[in-house]
């Protein structure tokens, strides 16, 4: 018992305070920014592994960036990458980051129906279903529920059962295999239901993009209520997302 | 580089060498060989795959001897007109089954006197399409008696999809069946079909997200022997660092998750909490808290200094404290002990016969681990002493991992006090001409064991083949194993305590 104590007392206070004014330090890679300027934009595109990096306009795609950073340590006249965490958007548009833009990344409030606020503001629970996931946004969804980051502290809270769940929270690119058992998983939620892509891979398949072994149909049929760029999002960027959306 | 007896070529871990200079030999003489060399227990096979070459199929197996640091390396081949059937070795050596079952699956072979000849993963690029996913053939037992329990693909928990089935008299389990392959994003494929060296890269890092370092180390390794570019001692130990951190960090995490299992609250928060500082050090170290970017071909863009060295000793050692403390108490907290103790026992003759590796391996009593027999990157300055234990259960695997957490921080702390780092590290290259018609095959051992990589280029230096292996394909066996005669409320400790990959099976 008293050793439990001591144990407690020298581990002390672990968890982040106010997770929505919470600074990760560089350098980490978070929303980048381009700098308006001439540059060789033929050679960035041919850069990028994920062919995130568009022109005409120059701009870069947050849901196709794997945040490997190659073209901020190629080009870094050009392009940086702050360590703003916060990326999740519900409108894929915001997610495009155009020259000169330095303002943040955030839901569009207009987008959201007052019925979700209402239900979901004070407790939301989420189905996570894993198509494809390579394990490292599932490895960060547990995270967000330790002791640090305490996403429970808002009610927000993982459940086993999608009959529980209030929604739906899709890691990886959407495999052929997976995708029959994730439209049931869908199908079994009771409505209104939140339908929620969590990291690169699931936002636009990612790397795997041009892979055969996908079945992405079922985003055509299924509205999306938030996008959460990362490869994997930083705990930060999943819980302030999902504040975003229901507070 | 030598040959034996011409039956096989010997090399070492990363070597690469002509296609040409490995034997092909006749079915026969080539099974008649690797029985040989499988005979003896200081060798187990790390890879038996099968290429498309010219109008038929060439298939390579690698046999690593580990007390000689030796790799084996034979083939044989087989033209279109002799027809896809050959006779299994499975039933002599039953390590292999999984191997044969992957050449079946995606080129049509039919091993004749294979016992379960069962598709392995759904691959896209199976030689049967209309092989269906949900019509898996899972054994059955009629009976009145008992009962069968399917659970997933979708699990309880943040967690990645699987397919169990398990029959059971009452309470007890008497055999698991899983069936994976729902992760199946076609990795192999994917990494002929990119062109870019960075591309690759990205993709190997994505294989298993928790294990970043581990496979992208061996995807490196890979590149850099292929295209002959020389690596500094520098940048070697770096990256042995960089693995050594990404197995603390998972090992302390499991130690928690563990720990949540059996509802002991305590060890699952606090050992929790200390998984944050490692990987959170990782992210100020390369950007990525679970070391993607850390490791790029032929060098870096984070190089290892003396600032972070500073700051890995600081926090190793509020880690050290925390978990040492924390660790004394738990470890020998006679509830955990007592649902830990026997539990999914894999004997050292079980974990043998399947091929096990890696930390299923060692906590069995077999000392198999690359770092020490076929050392790469920082371990061949630095030699790493594997942890060995004997019983098997979840308990040691529960114990090995407190063990490997104080043996890597030992070695990385005696890196540190004998190397300085000088920011003049290597810039990754951008574009590599790999060696032509050559074969490649480069090891690493990751949190979960060894994590094989090989491939195949054609006349101009172009990847032909691809080939990867994670070490949960060896070991997934290990669970259905060590679940027999156990409660079927066993099976969450069970599974957690292996803590396998899903998608590094699947790829």
């Amino acid at each position: 018992m008293f050793d439990e104590i001591k144990i407690i007392r020298h581990n002390g206070r672990q968890f982040i305070p106010d997770p929505v004014t919470a600074v990760v330090p560089a350098p980490y890679r978070g929303r980048p920014e381009i700098r308006p300027g001439k540059t060789d934009e033929q050679a960035l595109v041919a850069l990028c592994p994920t062919g995130a990096i568009k022109t005409g306009p120059f701009r870069i795609d947050l849901a196709r960036c794997c945040f490997c950073g190659e073209c901020a340590f190629r080009f870094p006249e050009k392009v940086s990458f702050t360590n703003d965490h916060k990326l999740a958007t519900n409108d894929p548009e915001r997610l495009i980051i155009r020259e000169g833009q330095t303002e943040a990344i955030r839901c569009d409030q207009t987008r959201i129906a007052k019925q979700i606020k209402k239900m979901f503001g004070r407790s939301l629970k989420l189905r996570q279903v894993s198509a494809g996931g390579d394990n490292s946004a599932e490895f960060e969804l547990n995270a967000g529920g330790n002791a640090n980051f305490d996403m429970g502290r808002y009610g927000i809270e993982f459940v086993a059962s999608p009959r529980h769940a209030d929604g739906i929270l899709v890691t990886g690119p959407i495999t052929k295999n997976m995708a029959a058992a994730l439209q049931i998983a869908y199908d079994a939620v009771p409505a209104p239901k939140l339908f929620i892509l969590c990291g690169t891979d699931a936002l636009s398949g990612g790397i795997f993009a041009d892979s055969p072994a996908l079945d992405r149909s079922i985003l055509d049929k299924i509205p999306v209520d938030l996008y959460i760029p990362g490869n994997p999002p930083h705990p930060l960027t999943i819980i302030n997302g999902l504040l975003d959306l229901i507070s | 580089m030598k040959t034996d007896h011409k039956k096989y070529l010997i090399i070492s871990n990363s070597d690469s060498v002509r296609l040409d200079a490995i034997p092909v030999l006749p079915y026969a003489d080539f099974t008649a060989a690797v029985e040989t060399l499988l005979l003896k227990p200081e060798t187990h096979c790390v890879n038996y795959f099968a290429f498309p070459d010219h109008d038929g199929l060439k298939f390579i197996i690698c046999i690593a001897d580990d007390l000689q640091k030796e790799l084996c390396v034979l083939s044989h081949k087989q033209d279109a007109s002799g027809g896809r059937e050959l006779a299994s070795l499975t039933p002599r050596i039953p390590a292999l089954h999984l191997f044969e079952r992957e050449i079946h699956e995606n080129f049509g072979v039919f091993f004749t006197g294979h016992p379960w000849l069962k598709p392995l993963r759904y691959a896209q690029e199976r030689a049967d399409q209309a092989a269906d996913m949900n019509a898996y053939p899972f054994y059955r037992i009629d009976s009145e008696e008992l009962h069968e329990v399917s659970v997933g693909p979708v699990h309880a928990g943040i967690i990645e999809p699987g397919q169990f089935r398990f029959i059971c008299n009452g309470e007890n389990v008497l055999h698991l069946e899983i069936q994976l392959g729902y992760q199946h994003r076609g990795i192999e494929r994917l990494m002929l079909k990119k062109d870019g060296l960075l591309q690759r890269t990205i993709l190997a890092e994505s294989i298993a997200g928790d294990t970043a370092v581990g496979h992208s180390l061996a995807f490196a390794q890979v590149m850099e022997s292929l295209a002959g570019i020389p690596l500094s001692r520098q940048l070697a130990i770096e990256r042995a660092i960089a693995l050594e951190l990404e197995r603390i960090a998972i090992h302390i995490g499991d130690i928690a998750a563990l720990c949540t299992d059996i509802a002991y609250a305590l060890g699952a928060n606090i050992f929790g909490i200390l998984r944050t500082g490692i990987i959170n050090y990782t992210q100020s170290w390369c950007g990525n808290r679970l070391g993607k970017g850390m490791v790029r071909v032929g060098g870096t863009y984070h190089p290892f200094n003396e600032t972070l060295k500073k700051n890995l000793l600081d926090a190793l050692s509020s880690f050290e404290k925390m978990f040492v403390e924390l660790s004394h108490r738990a470890y020998k907290l006679p509830s955990v002990e007592n649902r830990f103790d026997d539990i999914g026992t894999l004997s050292e003759q079980q974990a043998r016969t399947i091929g096990a590796v890696g930390m299923v391996a060692r906590t069995t009593g077999i000392p198999r681990d690359i770092r020490m027999s076929h050392p790469f990157a920082g371990f061949k300055y630095y030699p790493y002493e594997p942890v060995v234990l004997s019983k098997g259960d979840v308990f040691s695997r529960f114990l090995l991992r407190r063990k490997e957490i104080k043996r890597s921080m030992a070695w990385i702390r005696d890196v540190l006090s004998h190397e300085t780092f000088d920011e003049a590290s290597e810039r990754p290259v951008t574009l590599a001409s790999l060696a032509p018609d050559s074969f490649c095959i480069s090891l690493t051992e990751g949190w979960r064991g060894e994590i094989c990589h090989c491939a195949v280029t054609g006349p101009s230096g172009d990847l032909r083949f691809y080939k990867v292996k994670d070490p949960s394909l060896h070991n997934w066996k290990a669970l259905e194993l060590s679940l027999r005669n156990l409660e079927i409320s066993d099976f969450p400790i069970n599974n957690k305590s292996y803590d396998l990959s899903y998608c590094g099976f699947d790829l």
